[in-house]
């Protein structure tokens, strides 16, 4: 056991805030990678990236007054989600125009709202926790909220699961079966924003969109259905959490000894590097190919 | 024969941002029939399609379906869109697909079970797409989505099965394919079969009525009574001729230089 000494320093299973990291990040490392598999099924990376830009400003505006930064990034984040249905983020015009105008500003706003916020406060570090999130410094008492918050996204998703995959199977076909596609699009990306805005809490703003997409993007690499596709996104995005929770703890002890790398390094590092293998595995999906014909048919058909 | 009638559209008119895209659209449907719908591209036949699936308002006239006024949601019409929405690395096996084609507009989770196993099976089976039934749907080529939507469309057994242009881009082999397993099924199961394609030809062997697109109206019959050069005329507004080479049809447009103008206004005038 004395190997273990190594990999896991000492203190780490006594740790109150490593309890509430590793609760926490369990929680919304499976939200977030089953939201995932989602969004990338209906091609919303992108979406799913603006509102992380738009949210950073919500949790810097939060920070300046004095809020709970997940309420800002939860504001911004739904008030996003809204105007994004409105203005048909699905188009590639939209896409374009909300790139170069909204969210340039929406970051704009942030760096004011973060400027101003480290000039009326003592907190240091403040745009480093909004930016890329810190997972040793949640408070006790915003852990309920956070977890309710990620049932609630992870319940709404697994409700909307089938009509989801109709939906991006064919909107049209959806429709024709009665399905609601907007209000069951708009409910998507609400459950989304909520998403991005807890992943915002643990590992950043900027950096959320990783917990949200890197799994599911894995996941749909290795699996094959719906349900198998979720489990895997949701293993890795758990196993990426978990892993860095702990060598962010173990930096404590590496140079500048007495102050440990950020959480969120090791987490997104772990699931790009996972993201990176699953390119590798010799058993691997080969890149799509160009539809072939199809092969005559057999002869009982024909 | 109002009994016998599946589906009616009783003098539709459609306008779309005040362009007239179907006008005077009458034409019934009924039971076990193998119909096609064709005309050239932008002639109004998604549209058509469209209204049939309820996913279009009509300006004028009314969708009938067993003499009652279209309702939403309507279980007794199946659906095969031309194209899927979906990239290969959807997490959707074939099984998956057609298994959605039995509940997947409702909501919750649905835990798995042997019956709808074997009724996806079964239905796969029917269509020809058994051997790829663990396969990506993205994966397939477009002649074997086809096959696994028409699945999709008859596991929640419709009386009525549409399909938008499912012969667009396959290759002669798959086209024969789709199309027999099509006739088969309407023949075997009375299910009635509406098919959108810009080319009659394929279809020719079994179509049972023909409802072409053109200019937004259509004419409606048997193969022998539309595909005739004084309809399609009327029917294009411009002359138009019929060409018949070992079985096949061609409708070609008159020959540059020819005063189509007065052609067409003279050919409204005897026909219509």
């Amino acid at each position: 056991m004395t190997g273990l000494r190594y990999v896991i320093e000492p203190g780490f299973f006594t740790s109150g805030p490593v309890h509430i990291a590793l609760a926490v990040g369990t929680v919304i490392a499976v939200t977030s990678a089953v939201v995932g598999v989602f969004t990338v099924t209906r091609g919303q990376s992108f979406a799913g990236h603006s509102l992380a830009d738009i949210a950073t400003t919500g949790g810097s505006g939060a920070f300046l007054i004095g809020v709970n930064q997940f309420w800002g990034y939860l504001a911004f984040g739904a008030g996003a989600a809204a105007f994004m249905e409105m203005i048909g983020i699905q188009r590639r015009r939209g896409r374009d125009v909300a790139t170069g105008v909204v969210l340039g500003a929406a970051l704009g706003l942030a760096a004011l709202f973060l400027y101003l916020g480290t000039q009326y406060s003592t907190t240091t570090g403040a745009s480093f926790t909004i930016l890329f999130g810190s997972m040793f410094v949640l408070t006790p008492s915003t852990v309920p909220v956070l977890i309710t918050s990620a049932l609630i996204a992870l319940a709404t998703v697994l409700v909307l699961a089938r009509v989801l995959l109709l939906t991006s199977l064919s909107p049209d076909l959806a429709a024709a079966r009665g399905v609601p596609v907007r209000a069951v699009g708009m409910a998507y990306l609400m459950a989304l924003a909520v998403s991005v805005s807890l992943s915002a809490v643990i590992i950043g703003a900027v950096l959320s969109t990783a917990l949200l997409i890197g799994p599911a993007a894995t996941a749909l690499r290795l699996a094959k259905g719906p349900v198998q596709a979720a489990a895997v996104a949701a293993a890795i995005g758990v196993a990426a959490t978990w892993l860095g929770i702990l060598l962010a703890y173990d930096s404590y002890y590496w140079p500048p000894a007495g102050r440990g790398w950020p959480v969120s390094f090791f987490v997104v590092t772990l699931i790009t590097g996972g993201y990176l293998i699953s390119y590798l595995r010799p058993g691997g999906r080969p890149a799509p190919v160009p539809a072939e014909p199809e092969h005559a048919c057999s002869v009982a058909l024909c | 024969m109002t009994n016998d009638e599946l589906l009616r559209l009783d003098n539709i008119g459609v306008r779309l941002g005040g362009r007239e895209i179907l006008r005077d659209v009458s034409l019934t449907i009924r039971p076990g029939e193998f119909t096609g719908l064709i005309g050239p591209n932008g002639a109004g036949k998604t549209t058509l399609l469209r209204i049939m699936l309820g996913l279009q308002d009509v300006t004028r006239g009314s969708v009938l379906i067993d003499g009652a006024p279209r309702t939403p949601r309507d279980a007794s019409i199946g659906y095969v869109p031309q194209k899927l929405g979906i990239e290969p690395d959807t997490p959707l096996r074939v099984r998956d697909v057609v298994s959605l084609g039995v509940d997947g507009h409702k909501l919750g989770i649905r835990l798995p079970s042997r019956a709808r196993r074997e009724r996806v099976d079964d239905m796969l089976t029917a269509v020809g797409a058994r051997r790829f039934a663990d396969a990506r749907i993205g994966e397939l080529s477009g002649g074997e989505q086809q096959r696994v939507m028409i699945a999709h469309a008859l596991i929640g057994r419709p009386r009525l099965l549409l399909l938008d242009e499912p012969l667009a881009n396959l290759d002669i082999s798959s086209e024969q394919g789709i199309v027999s397993v099509l006739a088969r099924l309407a023949k075997a199961e009375g299910i009635a079969v509406l098919l959108s394609a810009h080319d009659m030809n394929p279809l020719m062997p079994v179509m049972d009525r023909i409802v072409y697109v053109a200019a937004g109206r259509v004419a409606t019959g048997t193969t022998e009574e539309v595909v005739q050069p004084e309809v399609l005329s009327r029917l294009y507004g411009q002359h138009v001729d019929v060409i018949r080479v070992h079985g096949r049809v061609l409708v070609v447009a008159a020959p540059e230089g020819t005063d189509v103008s007065e052609v067409a206004t003279a050919d409204v005038g005897v026909v219509g």
